[in-house]
């Protein structure tokens, strides 16, 4: 054989292994138990977006396009539409008819939530958007707006029962 | 004959090739791209002669995604999202490069913290793709557990990442100006916290890898390409550390206040493949300093650049000053005008030089941004690293090259 094994100093190097190996086996195991247990996010976490209402339940978002530019993916799609005397849905001019977004393209930068000027749009926890129909990944206003605050009438609603008086 | 630079040619050459008297041919395997040592979509022809290489051909563009085309239809600003995209094991490395070459044309001055803190993500990240490349490797030649624990401190630094910017890997936090988030409340804690850990954790692989006579024997030799070679090629980084030269970016040129850190560059003069783990632990050491420096050292004050018509404005003050309004309105719809000219900005990302180059022709999209990137370089050795050694050390060969193909194809 043309080079000589230190076999002691071989037999040496597998025992260190191996203590690290035994060391580790007695250690707590820093596994997620994912599916079984909730994960754990850091607060900042960027996942599905959820639309803010403020503490009257009226929608913060008024419209105004932001995050649309801000998008570098193209992603969210807006209608914007004038608030009447009879339909209030958001406070301020004009509120969105339509939001969508489209989960196929968002990369979940948070470009929206930097740029919405009255904190509407935010980032949520959630997570799991897997679906095996891509034409259910286009989530639509209703799909993420906050619940109604304790105590507050959705405007819909409320613009509804105007209408029935 | 046929154009040898076009890959796939090396198979009508080895059939074309006469049958040698003693009724032996020469194989040609294809390697990839789907193999799992090449780490991503490498498809490697190799020309074998019994079990030695004789001829290699490295094919590459499987991942090629039309980022740098994509960045001139962009802003500015949202080019950076892109460029998370490019390494997608180093991010981070890739942000503050792209940034640096727009500040550059900008001319824009960065507060000390923001720069500090870069300096500490960057390291971070390092550590990071360095624990994937070590784990990856060594599941290559045959070494399980490694994985394992490189991966668990990994981890760690992810969610370091994703407590600074809401995300694990595509973290977007370093932008022109500065910092996209402030640093979260509780973030010292938690980095001295896993830095106190992590030097213990470089010994534990250390005693798993170092000394252990199979990692020596599958290592040792192996991959030997000279220097001058390397040179012409273009390689960069660790490998070029492990040959014997000091070059790093972040002495030679230095950035982001790299200057003001106190760090040694590592090198060894055996040019293999051992040579290379030993310089990347080292590097991961030497991080580890300069994280400590960062978190002790950490200057106070703003963590963006003082831009106006550059820099988003606070959240508080867009909600109460008229004016903050307007240029938050008209940095987010139109973005800003970035002076005419170009600009060539180099780092040292953890696989070696990685430069951004940035020709603005005064609107608010760039003309056109070109990214050298380390693995496209460091690629370009593997056919005069593998020619002429066995088939089993071509796996070994290419795990030291450490390539990101998302990064080589971009």
């Amino acid at each position: 054989m043309a080079e000589k094994i230190d076999i002691l100093g071989a037999a040496g190097a597998i025992a260190k292994g191996l203590g690290v190996t035994f060391k580790e086996m007695m250690s707590p195991t820093v596994t997620e138990n994912y599916p079984d247990e909730p994960p754990k996010f850091e607060e900042r976490f960027r996942g599905s977006h959820i639309l803010q209402r403020d503490e009257n339940g009226m929608e913060k978002c008024v419209a105004c396009f932001l995050c649309a530019a801000a998008c570098p993916a193209d992603c969210i799609y807006i209608e914007a539409a004038e608030n009447t005397e009879t339909t209030r849905i958001s406070g301020g001019e004009r509120y969105a008819k339509v939001y969508n977004i489209d989960y196929n393209r968002c990369i979940f930068c948070g470009y929206c939530v930097e740029a919405c000027p009255t904190d509407a749009i935010t980032h949520g926890h959630g997570f799991e958007l897997a679906s095996y129909n891509t034409s259910t990944l286009i989530k639509r206003k209703e799909d993420m707006l906050a619940p109604v605050p304790p105590g507050a009438h959705a405007p819909v609603i409320a613009a509804e029962e105007a209408a029935a008086h | 004959m046929s154009d040898s630079s076009v890959p796939g040619n090396i198979l009508a050459e080895a059939e074309e090739e006469p049958q040698q008297p003693g009724g032996t041919r020469r194989m040609v395997l294809n390697m990839g791209p789907q193999h799992p040592s090449t780490h991503g979509v490498l498809r490697l022809l190799i020309e074998l002669d019994g079990e030695i290489v004789a001829k290699c051909e490295p094919d590459i563009g499987f991942l090629h995604t039309g980022i740098e085309k994509e960045c001139e239809v962009k802003t500015y600003q949202q080019a950076v999202t892109l460029t998370d995209r490019v390494d997608y094991l180093a991010p981070l490395s890739n942000n503050l490069c792209y940034c640096l070459a727009v500040e550059k044309l900008l001319q824009l001055e960065i507060p000390p913290q923001a720069q500090w803190m870069r300096v500490m993500l960057t390291e971070l990240t390092r550590l990071n793709s360095h624990l994937v490349w070590l784990g990856t490797h060594a599941i290559d030649i045959g070494a399980m557990s490694v994985f394992l624990y490189c991966f668990r401190e990994r981890e760690e630094i992810l969610k370091i990442f994703e407590m600074f910017s809401g995300q694990r890997m595509m973290t977007s936090y370093f932008r022109i100006g500065g910092l996209a988030l402030e640093p979260p409340r509780g973030w010292q804690k938690r980095v001295t916290s896993f830095i106190d850990i992590f030097p213990s954790r470089i010994d534990e692989y250390e005693n798993l890898l170092t000394n252990n006579q199979i990692w020596i024997g599958r290592t040792r030799g192996v991959g030997f390409i000279p220097l001058e070679d390397m040179l012409d090629l273009g390689v960069t980084g660790p490998m070029l550390r492990a040959a014997g030269l000091a070059m790093d970016a972040r002495k030679d040129a230095p950035y982001t206040s790299y200057e003001k850190f106190d760090f040694e560059v590592p090198t060894r003069t055996e040019n293999d493949v051992y040579a290379r783990y030993q310089v990347r632990i080292e590097e991961m050491r030497q991080s580890t300093r300069i994280i400590r420096q960062a978190l002790e050292g950490m200057p106070a004050g703003p963590w963006k650049a003082d831009a106006p018509h550059v820099v988003l404005p606070d959240r508080e003050k867009m909600k109460t000053q008229m004016e903050a309004l307007i240029y938050h309105f008209k940095i987010v719809t139109e973005g800003f005008r970035v002076p005419e000219g170009e600009v060539y900005q180099v780092i040292e990302s953890p696989r070696g030089e990685l430069g951004y180059y940035v020709v603005s022709d005064g609107t608010t999209r760039p003309y056109r941004v070109h990214m050298r990137t380390p693995s496209f370089g460091n690629l370009q050795a593997v056919p005069k690293m593998v020619e002429g050694i066995l088939i089993a050390d071509v796996i070994a060969s290419i795990g030291s090259v450490d390539f990101v193909l998302g990064d080589s194809d971009r």
